[in-house]
């Protein structure tokens, strides 16, 4: 029944592990690119956080495809940004990180924020009468806290980003739901075997995430 | 706003002036990065006024294109919802139930469907339809497009349905067994309409879900939806992609702008009214159940 993995004519593995690539270099930017829009839109400076607001609207409202898309016609093809990429499929690959980061940190965004929201008010009170400045009450006081309770909800974030890696298929980077396209419509005969192979594929990626990420939300939690 | 403005008190004179540093500094990077991408758009020819005049002064590329595109991706949209919201009730229902034979399988069935991606579910639904049955292929796109939608979004409604009804308090249970209620009655009359209210916010915003999710089929499969008409537009009026997609982009925004503007509203006044007796839950609570492994109450209990 599973007999067409081991004809050697498909790259599972390689496919899964463009699919974590992307999983990885995605969450590291948008948790940075997140970050900075969290911080923009908590900030004393009303244009910041005019940009931070509209930023995350308007990007959140877009469909992740057509940001991927947009990413790939219109600044690859059209533009003919490379992101310094040499072949077709680094430039697909890095169009796609691209994409996804845009994307997934303003729901970084978002869950850090609400974050902050949970931060006592007397916390920040008692910073501002040290003496501490903005960016001191934000890095030394709230943030630290603020990351500790947003574990769960950044995890959730996480799991849903490796879900929508799979989007990049529609720009033609060679992950799984591609691989599983291809093999769908090469082993129509082995249909349900396919799809069951995947779905492992996917559910391995994703359910230790949720469990190992929500035991450390439990112990980094503060306790109040 | 009130709880974040804490993090710095009300500017003094030093503060204002580095407040006018800061936005003349970020203005300034803004208009480098927009100009830069403008200076690249002109290079390409991406800003000449014909590749954006179609929009304005030709109503041949709403009613030929966007409006029927539009029409598709709000039929899909709608399919999937009144399919998953009750096949979403029934498996939430099904979670709580007493009987071990039917949580444990609606369970799996549950939480398998929130850890696959949505667009694989559709892929594998297209073939299903390919192999075992005779839709024809015009249609096809738009029913394995409503089959992922609606596999994936049912047990993200189950969550939250579970969620709402979780949130209830353990009285309102104790009180119509009291009264001599049976299980059914309970559910039916009792906890699901209380929950029904409170998930109300949650549900809308799994509407904007649904409506970006269904941008998959018109990339992949072939569905004939508004994001396809990135290829149709520019085929037939003079490679203007940027602009195009542009102008997709802005349709899409302003639909789901309205969608998640009204779940917040909704939130607020139900949040301010005492109909229910149970937590509201929030927009933010649809993205939770989104995500395979975590419990979508992270209000309430």
């Amino acid at each position: 029944m599973f007999d067409f993995l081991d004809s050697g004519q498909y790259d599972l593995l390689g496919a899964f592990w463009v699919t974590v690539q992307l999983t990885l270099y995605s969450a590291v930017g948008s948790l940075i690119w997140g970050t900075l829009l969290a911080g923009m839109r908590v900030s004393p400076v009303p244009l910041l956080r005019t940009f931070g607001t509209g930023y995350v609207n308007v990007v959140r409202n877009t469909p992740l495809t057509l940001v991927l898309v947009g990413c790939s016609l219109g600044l690859g093809q059209t533009l003919q940004f490379t992101l310094g990429g040499q072949d077709f499929k680094s430039i697909g690959f890095r169009l796609a990180v691209l994409g996804l980061v845009a994307y997934t940190s303003t729901f970084v965004c978002e869950s850090i924020r609400s974050g902050i929201n949970t931060v006592p008010v007397g916390q920040a009170e008692a910073a501002r009468a040290l003496g501490l400045s903005f960016r001191q009450v934000l890095t030394l006081i709230i943030l630290p806290q603020a990351f500790r309770s947003v574990v769960a909800p950044l995890a959730n974030v996480l799991i849903a980003l490796t879900k929508n890696t799979t989007v990049a298929a529609a720009i033609g980077v060679a992950e799984a739901s591609a691989l599983m396209k291809k093999m769908i419509e090469n082993e129509s005969s082995a249909l349900f075997a396919v799809f069951a192979v995947f779905a492992f594929g996917f559910i391995v990626l994703t359910l230790p995430t949720g469990l190992l990420l929500g035991w450390v939300s439990k112990r980094v939690a503060v306790k109040r | 706003m009130s709880a974040t403005s804490v993090l710095y008190d009300a500017p003094g004179k030093a503060a204002k002036r580095r407040n006018v540093i800061y936005t003349v500094v970020f203005l300034v990077l803004f208009a480098l990065a927009a100009w830069w991408i403008l200076s690249v758009m002109a290079d390409k020819n991406q800003l000449a006024a014909e590749k954006w005049s179609p929009f304005v002064k030709d109503s041949k590329v709403w009613t030929t294109y966007l409006l029927p595109g539009l029409g598709e991706t709000l039929k899909a949209a709608a399919l999937a919802i009144v399919i998953a919201l009750p096949l979403g009730a029934l498996l939430g229902i099904g979670r709580l139930s007493d009987h071990a034979w039917v949580r444990v399988p609606v369970g799996a069935v549950v939480e398998f469907f929130r850890a696959i991606p949505v667009l694989m579910m559709m892929i594998f639904a297209s073939a299903l339809y390919v192999q075992f049955s005779n839709v024809s292929s015009d249609l096809r796109p738009l029913y394995a497009v409503v089959t992922g939608l609606v596999l994936y979004n049912s047990s993200v409604i189950a969550e939250v349905v579970r969620a709402g009804i979780l949130t209830l308090p353990r009285g309102q249970t104790d009180a119509a067994k009291a009264i001599g209620m049976r299980k059914g009655q309970t559910m039916g009359y009792v906890l699901l309409p209380q929950a029904v209210t409170a998930m109300l916010p949650a549900l809308v915003s799994q509407l904007v879900v649904i409506v970006k999710d269904t941008a998959l089929g018109g990339a992949v499969l072939g569905f004939a939806d508004l994001l396809s008409q990135k290829d149709t537009i520019p085929a037939n009026y003079g490679a203007n992609t940027i602009a195009t997609i542009v102008v997709l982009a802005l349709i899409y925004i302003a639909l789901n702008f309205a969608l998640t503007s009204f779940a917040g509203w909704l939130e607020k006044r139900l949040r301010g009214s005492k109909k229910s007796t149970g937590a509201v839950l929030g927009a933010d609570d649809a993205d939770q159940a989104n995500a395979p492994g975590a419990p979508a109450n992270a209000s309430g209990v």
